[in-house]
């Protein structure tokens, strides 16, 4: 059993000027403690909202939800139960995740469960040299620190709470290259050390590919594919994950454009017909525009929703799979 | 476990925790000043009886004499001096305004922050009556409620309460909701603290500092009001020295004109002195300005 | 001769602390038709330094050296003269598309009044050139998209308008300051494309101002990297990043996660962080973080050089095989 579980789930929300648009429109996920999970997607395909609804701040439509064996509930007024402060968060922009008024080693104490004064501000030492800050910045505040440093500061307080699953929402998006480095770095190795799951959300590519196990790939609301990251990257099943990669620069100084994608994300709030990704697809056939694939299990541990991908076999390349197709219809 | 990550000793900033330097913004001149002024005043109404050089409500002198030596700002129509009626009018306009404010701000910060918790039909009721009051021009909803309620210095002072409340209520409220949904907090609540306790934790101090800001530049309206009120008859009723009917005495007798302006230019620079520390204020709370003192560039 | 060559530029920005430099002696050309990568992380000065070209500055910084657009010096141009030479020659393509558009006015309206104010068209003129252009920049629909306003379109269609907008009195020189930073990858590959084409079309150079070295690398022809306001490196896109031999340059690339590399390799990470403007290092401003440092490098501002075919401003050169 995975430390968390995420099934089927459905997240909408109320749009501004009326409707319901349905951010997450049925997504699986498992988070293993020791293991990194990376789920990437662009703008719009819901990682977000799922990253939200996995420790309980946006309430699921549909679907479950399970940590450590038990349901996580949505978040009210009331202190979020002790069972789930094992779940944390991480947000994505390191000058709003912490209050500008309180002193960072403060911040990170609120996680810190200590019967005593001089215990907490141990413990809150150790958290800080943990993560990389020296000790003496915990009288500090915010505004002191660089955008890398309050990543660390917002990953120590998660840590204080002595968490099995910690979800970072684009923890690395607003930093430089040295610091997304420092960070992609620290955060496989607390993954590895301390035995933490870590569901990392981002649409760094490249960098999901030096840290996380496993990759899910989310398109417009579902899950187009999932497996373990390297045969994932060098022969990605399903279309999309294909132009993803084949759209990140290489810093190779070869000069090659990166492949682009035709077309663009549809409103969620009027997903395509069939597989949300047809219209933009470049090996979409007549079964695409009418039916949605479901995400069926490919051996070796990998996932796919495509009609290209049969389930159970072996996943190969799109191209192939519709070359094969359409030298099948021409006998026809 | 010193291994797991460098430590990031370079990039620590450099500047000392200096909390012993006083923060910049106090050395500002405008601050100063407001400050010096303030603090006069404050001693002048402590220290009243050994300032003022006659009794107030004594009318002994001869009348209407200009300011002379021995009477600095001369003496009114019945033969009152005019210096010590400033001086003991202290002692009414700076305590009655700084009691008013703080009842404003403790009634309305409460009324905003009940709002800004709970939302809902609750926020509905408790707005609408602040913007109730908000619709009428401050000094004909005091008069009002002041006529009502009768002559005198404490109905003056509660119908200025009635009137000042709504601004806290605002931005109390205004503050509670952003902040409550800011990530911080929302940080806090998933470490499982609950609502209770980010409130007082997270939301709270980064109300005070607008508030208290909110509330120093109130005073300076709380005394202006009042003198208004008195002015008009509804406030201080005569004998009592208030710089507010001073001036409305003042006006009777343009001729004097020693009357009316001194106890004038008492309200104006005391409004002043408010409102110069009331906006340097807001440096002092915001921990990114309070210590620039001792420091490069931040 | 250059197109744009910019020599000894230094900028002092005003801050509440007292002026602090921020672009200390920067040298580069860019010739006609090339597209000249500059390559920085924060505080690089990358961004301040093209403000200064275009005189988009805060009132009280100064600016010193020269910038000589053309044969024209840009550095001290008077107001209205340097207005009709950026947005007829020069143009500059901000990062975010969701701010750098009008939100009020029609995308037609800012294209048309854009073209009259520089071409002195008429109306019809104006709209069947702003036409062309939003197909240039393969807008679908262009007629409609006239009458549409920015809100109605995706952050990659904005920028493609605001490339149209740029390009639109056929400017010799573009600057583009991070201008796929704030957009997907995907939405990236196809603003890429984009320039190269148009850039091979028109004959146009780019400055391309950018902290991702993966999209230097796609498009540029000759890069820069800036580090604390200054040049380190300088040279031919092939020559600089597949063989660096300033020890940051080297450092960047190899914090990079390559696609290609092996993934158990961690991504060897530069310790520390960039200094920020005002608390820059004595000498060489890298010296703290770099492994090659001698006496020398902490003392002495290393000049930039010319080492065959590239700039240097490393004395030490430890990375020359």
């Amino acid at each position: 059993m995975s430390a968390l579980e995420l099934r089927d789930v459905v997240v909408d929300y109320e749009r501004r000027g009326g409707g319901l648009v349905r951010a997450v429109a049925g997504a699986s996920l498992d988070v293993d403690r020791g293991r990194v999970v990376g789920l990437v997607g662009e703008s719009g395909c819901g990682k977000s909202t799922l990253a939200r609804a996995a420790v309980g701040l946006v309430a699921t439509t549909g679907g479950s939800v399970v940590f450590e064996g038990a349901p996580v509930s949505t978040l009210t007024r009331r202190a979020r139960p002790r069972s789930l402060v094992r779940l944390q968060l991480v947000f994505q922009n390191p000058y709003s995740s912490l209050n500008p008024r309180r002193t960072i080693g403060s911040q990170i104490g609120d996680g810190v469960d200590a019967s005593s004064r001089a215990a907490r501000t141990a413990r809150v030492k150790e958290l800080c040299e943990l993560v990389g800050l020296p000790a003496a910045a915990a009288t500090r505040f915010p505004h002191e620190f660089s955008g890398g440093q309050r990543q660390r500061v917002a990953i120590a307080r998660a840590l204080a709470a002595k968490p099995s699953v910690i979800v970072l929402d684009e923890p690395l998006a607003s930093l430089d290259a040295s610091a997304q480095a420092q960070l992609a770095n620290l955060l496989r190795a607390l993954s590895r050390e301390l035995g933490l799951g870590l569901l990392l959300i981002s649409h760094d590519l490249a960098i999901v590919r030096h840290v996380a196990d496993t990759v899910s790939v989310m398109y417009l609301g579902t899950m187009v594919e999932t497996g373990p990251t390297l045969p994932l990257w060098t022969s990605p099943a399903h279309p999309y994950s294909e132009a993803l990669i084949a759209a990140v620069p290489r810093p190779d100084g070869r000069g090659f454009l990166p492949e682009s994608l035709p077309g663009e994300v549809p409103d969620p709030a009027r997903p395509p017909s069939g597989c949300r990704f047809h219209p933009r697809c470049p090996y979409a056939f007549d079964r695409c525009r009418t039916e949605e694939p479901a995400l069926v299990t490919l051996a070796d541990g990998r996932a796919a929703a495509c009609w290209l991908q049969a389930e159970g076999s072996p996943p190969a390349p799109p191209a192939e799979r519709a070359a094969n197709l359409s030298a099948k219809s021409t006998v026809e | 476990m010193t291994d797991l990550a460098e430590i990031d000793e370079l990039a620590l900033p450099v500047a000392p925790s200096n909390r012993a330097f006083l923060p910049a913004s106090w050395r500002e001149p405008l601050a100063i000043v407001g400050a010096v002024i303030a603090v006069g005043w404050l001693l002048v109404a402590i220290f009243a009886p050994l300032v003022a050089p006659d009794n107030p409500l004594s009318q002994a002198f001869p009348p209407a004499q200009p300011p002379s030596l021995h009477h600095l700002f001369g003496t009114d129509e019945l033969g009152r001096d005019v210096f010590s009626r400033v001086v003991y009018g202290s002692r009414v306009s700076i305590p009655i305004a700084l009691l008013l404010v703080f009842l404003a701000m403790t009634i309305g910060s409460v009324v905003g922050a009940v709002a800004g918790y709970f939302r809902g039909v609750t926020d509905g009721v408790l707005m609408r009556s602040a913007d109730l009051v908000f619709a009428f021009p401050a000094i004909i909803l005091a008069m009002v409620v002041a006529a009502v309620l009768g002559r005198g210095l404490a109905n003056a002072a509660l119908a200025i309460v009635v009137v000042a409340w709504p601004s806290y209520a605002r931005v109390v409220r205004g503050l509670v909701l952003s902040v409550g949904d800011s990530e911080y907090v929302q940080s806090a609540r998933l470490l499982g603290a609950s609502s209770r306790r980010t409130l007082a934790r997270d939301v709270l101090p980064n109300v005070a500092g607008p508030v208290l800001v909110l509330a120093t530049l109130d005073l300076a309206s709380a005394i202006l009001l009042l003198s208004g009120l008195s002015f008009l008859g509804l406030g201080a009723q005569p004998p009592t020295a208030e710089w507010g009917s001073m001036v409305a005495e003042g006006t009777q007798y343009f001729q004097w004109w020693w009357i009316g302006t001194f106890p004038g230019l008492a309200i104006f620079s005391v409004v002043l002195a408010f409102n110069f520390l009331g906006d340097s204020l807001r440096d002092v709370f915001d921990p990114r300005t309070a210590r620039q003192a001792g420091e490069g560039r931040a | 001769m250059s197109l744009l060559a910019v020599e000894g530029l230094r900028v002092r920005l005003p801050t509440p602390g007292g002026p602090v430099t921020v672009v200390d002696g920067v040298d580069y050309e860019v010739e006609p038709a090339q597209v000249f990568g500059i390559a920085g992380e924060s505080g690089s000065g990358k961004t301040v330094s093209m403000l200064a070209l275009l005189g988009l500055l805060p009132e009280r910084s100064s600016v010193e050296g020269s910038a000589s657009f053309g044969g024209r010096e840009l550095l001290g141009m008077p107001r209205k003269q340097l207005r009709e030479v950026s947005g007829r020659e020069l143009s500059m393509v901000f990062q975010d598309p969701f701010t750098s558009l009008h939100p009020m006015l029609s995308v037609g309206q800012q294209l048309t009044e854009h073209i009259r104010l520089h071409l002195g068209l008429d109306r019809r003129s104006a709209e069947k050139r702003a036409v062309e252009l939003l197909a240039d920049v393969r807008i679908p629909a262009p007629e409609a998209a006239l009458r549409a306003f920015p809100h109605q379109f995706s952050g990659g269609m904005r920028q493609r308008i605001a490339i149209a907008i740029a390009l639109a009195c056929r400017p010799k020189l573009l600057i583009a300051d991070e201008p796929t930073t704030a957009l997907d990858v995907t939405v990236q590959a196809g603003i890429l494309r984009l320039l190269d084409r148009l850039r091979h079309e028109h004959e146009l150079a780019v400055v391309l101002i950018t902290h991702d070295v993966g999209v230097l690398s796609s498009i540029a022809d000759t890069v820069s990297i800036f580090y604390a306001g200054r040049v380190v490196e300088s040279g031919a896109r092939d020559a600089v990043l597949q063989s660096p031999r300033h020890p940051y340059t080297r450092a960047l690339l190899d914090a990079l996660p390559h696609p290609e590399a092996a993934k158990e390799k961690p991504l060897v990470a530069i310790g520390g962080a960039p200094p920020t403007p005002g608390q820059i290092p004595p000498g060489c401003a890298f010296h703290p973080r770099c492994r090659y440092a001698v006496d020398s490098c902490r003392s002495e501002v290393p000049p930039l050089v010319r080492v065959g075919e590239r700039r240097l401003a490393c004395p030490v050169d430890p990375l020359h095989a």
